[in-house]
């Protein structure tokens, strides 16, 4: 990787640090040991569940937010503050300025995802007591919903080079909850005909699948996930990651910063 | 040697809802800077000067044309890290301290990292920031941002450096700091390409000047041959209250000042006018040719697009 990519990357972790994107960390903290104090008194057996599923879920609705709303203006804000316009005066590939964005946004949902991974496990640890070997597979939860962070992000960014951050939230916002669903239009797909079938079959496949990314409530049950699974997931969001980010780039190659 | 060659860079915008509106931004446009000088890039507000400045930075991709920047051409990247630039109203990431920014920016630039450490020290003094050197951008007033601008611009020893509106949101001492900041750099042999709409700054710095109006040239030249180009007048200043009849009679335009008169004659009637003053006994302090200011050469040549438009309308 090229050292400007490093360099932008850094940059745009520090200031989503600085920005104080981190203290959200507050609030996750501050939700989960309530909910953690709250079932441990009412729930019986299931404190396990309900702990992993919750804190889960929180994890990757709050890195949703967080992979929207930063990436939606990684781009625009630079080119509507004008901070792009001396960067890019300097020996900087514009392809090299999206991909060090993405990484540096990637990088700070990563952070914040390992921190809010501590306080799941220090959740569950407080509920039942120890940990038993199923729980192995929390690990694999979270490394899908970092899986789904990085289309996000990749998306966000996409939008965002060439369109206004509004549009860019309603655009990145609407593909992840189609996503989440993706599976159901999948079968959706399968029920009709003809050219329906065709233009629905084609947006199922072409929208990002989040529902294969979503193995929360199996781990909560503490069911296995196949490492074939794991390995299937891996290629498709790197893949679906990389065509977002050439997207990017070929947009922003292309475009002239008025 | 050329430090910039402009080779007919043109830019139309497509504008309207379907984009199919062409509105011309910038009309063919040819150019030459020579290395080693600094050169006023002058016009009113939307002349096209930073459209010009913006597509030899690569920011705008320009409709048709070409540059040639340093000997090579203006879209190879290692050009870049030989000049710098200073954007119009400069912003920068507000979270970072001046220190932190210019070490940003040379990463980038790919200063080494021995050397960036001592330049940053040198630039911050440079500018007069060394002082705030940790204090975060956010905090930062207009002039203090436009002078952290400058910094970044000549923060790795660039050989040719771009400044857009350098001298605006600054004070009288802030200006006259750049205007010296810009001397050192022509004596140190770097090239500056500076665009402004204020022309005593400009009159008082370039070497050479060009002036763009609508997105056309309307000149380029030598200050000097540019504001010399009167009329043919001179003015003749003489101590005294009185104004003699021979010198009335060369048709002279006089003005009492205090204990001096300055009148303004041909300078065919200047011997007439010396001899004139003799034979009054007068004393005689100069004798001035009259020159055109660049604003007065920078207004002819708007009212003559401006007529011109008009006629062929």
């Amino acid at each position: 990787m090229s050292a400007r990519i490093v360099h932008i990357a850094s940059n745009t972790f520090r200031e989503a640090v600085r920005d104080r994107v981190l203290y959200n960390l507050i609030a996750f903290a501050l939700l989960l040991s309530g909910a953690a104090i709250f079932i441990s008194q009412i729930s019986i057996e299931v404190e396990r569940l309900v702990v992993i599923n919750l804190g889960l879920t929180a994890v990757s609705l709050f890195g949703v937010v967080i992979a929207i709303f930063i990436g939606i203006g990684l781009v625009s804000k630079e080119i509507e503050k004008r901070t792009l316009y001396t960067v890019l005066s300097r020996p900087v590939r514009r392809w090299e300025f999206i991909v060090g964005k993405f990484f540096g946004l990637a990088g700070t949902l990563v952070v914040n995802t390992l921190f809010m991974a501590i306080g799941v496990f220090g959740a569950l640890l407080y509920v039942a007591h120890k940990f038993s070997s199923p729980d192995a597979f929390i690990f694999v939860a979270l490394y899908f919903i970092i899986l789904e962070f990085l289309i996000l992000c990749s998306l966000a960014l996409l939008f965002s080079s060439f369109s206004s951050p509004l549009l860019s939230a309603v655009f990145t916002f609407s593909l992840f909850v189609i996503g989440s669903f993706a599976d159901d239009l999948r079968g959706f797909a399968e029920m009709t005909h003809g050219i329906t079938r065709a233009i629905v079959t084609a947006a199922a496949y072409l929208v990002p699948n989040f529902s294969t990314l979503n193995v929360i409530s199996a781990v909560a049950h503490q069911q296995p996930v196949a490492g074939q699974l794991i390995l299937q997931n891996s290629f498709y969001a790197l893949f679906y990651t990389a065509m977002a980010l050439s997207g990017a780039v070929l947009i922003f190659e292309r475009r002239n910063l008025k | 040697m050329a430090a910039i060659e402009i080779l007919g860079l043109e830019k139309i915008y497509m504008v309207g809802f379907w984009k199919k509106r062409p509105k011309p931004a910038l009309q063919p446009l040819h150019l030459t800077v020579e290395d080693g000088e600094i050169f006023g890039f002058l016009g009113p507000n939307g002349a096209g000067k930073t459209t010009t400045l913006k597509m030899l930075m690569g920011l705008v991709f320009p409709t048709s044309g070409r540059a040639r920047i340093l000997s090579h051409d203006w879209t190879d990247p290692q050009v870049k890290a030989q000049i710098g630039f200073l954007p119009e109203q400069p912003y920068f990431y507000d979270y970072l301290t001046a220190h932190e920014l210019l070490d940003y920016y040379g990463q980038l630039s790919g200063v080494p990292a021995k050397d960036r450490k001592r330049r940053i020290e040198e630039v911050l003094a440079l500018v007069g920031l060394t002082d705030v050197k940790g204090v975060q951008l956010r905090k930062f007033s207009k002039g203090m941002l436009q002078r952290a601008g400058i910094a970044q611009a000549i923060l790795h020893n660039p050989k040719l450096v771009f400044f857009d509106e350098p001298m605006s949101g600054l004070d009288p001492l802030g200006r006259r700091e750049v205007r010296d900041l810009m001397e050192q750099l022509k004596h140190e042999g770097k090239t500056v390409f500076f665009s402004t709409h204020i022309l005593s700054d400009a009159e008082a710095l370039c070497d050479r000047v060009a002036i763009i109006h609508k997105g056309e040239l309307r000149g380029v030249g030598a200050v000097e041959d540019l504001t010399s180009s009167v009329q043919g007048k001179v003015e003749v200043i003489w101590q005294g209250t009185q104004v003699p009849a021979s010198m009335k009679s060369l048709g002279a335009e006089c003005h009492v000042t205090g204990d001096r008169v300055r009148a303004v004659i041909a300078d065919t009637q200047q011997d007439a006018a010396i001899d004139a003053l003799r034979r009054e006994h007068l004393r005689l302090i100069a004798i001035i040719p009259l020159r055109t200011s660049l604003e007065a050469y920078f207004v002819e040549k708007l009212q003559h697009s401006q007529t011109t438009a008009g006629t062929t309308a």
